[in-house]
């Protein structure tokens, strides 16, 4: 139960947006932004970086919806989604992408224990500033939703209920972030 | 020395946003809604849950800065700020105030930190589903600054008297 009368039985973000939707729509703003407008990283990349911070924070709603995106995105028949929450190290992708990661693991557990070697090891790879920015915002901000989400105890549908996720991660990989309309 | 080339000599938030200004508007308009509010908490006490916030993620920047707004907003003399941020069950605030700072510090740890006897002591002492939620937000949006700030490395170099200034003029003209 949610510690607080929400107007529906909408789960996580959608339904803190629906009560109190003047903070709600610049939240869905900023997630549209950083996810989907323009970044060097690809919209998959960027929604595997939220499903990786929200893993760490534990935050079911966040990880499984953000999950189901980046496997759309990415057209994931590999599991590497999966993989990258278990151990990114072992996973199928970029060693740029581990490497940003691994900043982003950084950012969640205490901002400051980002330092030179782990961004020399990202340029190493390649990542520029924009990328760097890039990732260390949206780890940020994960850091927020997921405080969000779990500190007002939202609903969450299981995280065993993949038809729910699959339905959501489509939603989110086709259509972006649209402030659920205002209920009466 | 930020991590990332900074076009400017700008410090802090105004740094960052000047690097990636696509996100200034929905970032500032954030902060401006949510801590630019009398209806529930106080525009001071809202400061004052950022500042404790941000010294338990022991972000200098966002402390010295959301520490001296809390203080004009208050209109606070006797030290009340910084005693909240050494201990806040001493300080000198009212049990909801004090309630409410115990869930944004859970808030702060975790979201799963926050307890259901932790939003039952807040309602004992009177506080609504409103200032519970505020609460949490703003506790969950420090999180995000204090992170965006000291994952790039963005170090201030001025004074701490510089950036209470700054402070005080957030507090007077808001983050518009």
């Amino acid at each position: 139960m949610p510690y607080i009368s929400l107007k529906s039985d909408a789960p996580g973000i959608r339904g803190l947006v629906e009560y109190r939707p003047d903070t709600g729509k610049f939240l869905y703003d900023l997630v549209q932004i950083l996810l989907r407008q323009d970044s060097p990283l690809s919209n998959a990349e960027r929604e595997l970086i939220a499903a990786y911070v929200s893993s760490l924070n534990a935050c079911t709603f966040c990880t499984c919806s953000h999950a189901a995106a980046a496997r759309f995105l990415f057209q994931d028949a590999e599991s590497m989604v999966d993989l990258v929450l278990q151990d990114y190290e072992k996973a199928a992708i970029s060693d740029k992408l581990k490497s940003l990661l691994h900043i982003a693991g950084k950012v969640q557990a205490d901002a400051r224990t980002v330092d030179n070697l782990a961004i020399e090891r990202a340029r190493q790879f390649g990542a520029t500033d924009r990328e760097i920015h890039d990732t260390v915002l949206i780890a940020a901000t994960f850091c927020m939703f997921n405080r969000y989400v779990d500190g007002l105890n939202t609903l969450t549908p299981a995280h065993t209920d993949e038809q729910v996720w699959l339905i959501m991660g489509e939603r989110m990989g086709t259509q972006g972030y649209i402030p659920p309309p205002l209920s009466q | 020395m930020p991590y990332i080339n900074i076009p400017s000599e700008l410090e802090g938030m105004r740094g960052l946003l000047a690097f990636r200004p696509a996100i200034a508007p929905a970032l500032t308009a954030l902060t401006e809604t949510i801590l630019r509010s009398d209806e529930g908490l106080s525009m001071g006490q809202r400061e004052l849950i950022g500042a404790y916030v941000s010294s338990l993620n022991n972000c200098h920047i966002c402390q010295c800065v959301h520490s001296a707004a809390a203080q004009c907003l208050l209109a606070e003399t006797s030290g009340l700020v910084d005693k909240v941020i050494e201990n806040y069950e001493n300080a000198p605030l009212s049990n909801k105030m004090k309630a409410l700072l115990t869930i944004a510090a859970g808030v702060q740890r975790s979201g799963k930190d926050v307890l259901p006897e932790h939003i039952d002591k807040a309602r004992i002492a009177g506080a609504n589903d409103l200032e519970i939620h505020d609460t949490v937000f703003i506790a969950a949006l420090f999180a995000m600054f204090n992170r965006y700030l000291d994952g790039l490395g963005m170090v201030s170099l001025s004074s701490n008297d510089i950036l209470a200034e700054r402070g005080k003029n957030l507090a007077i003209h808001g983050y518009k």
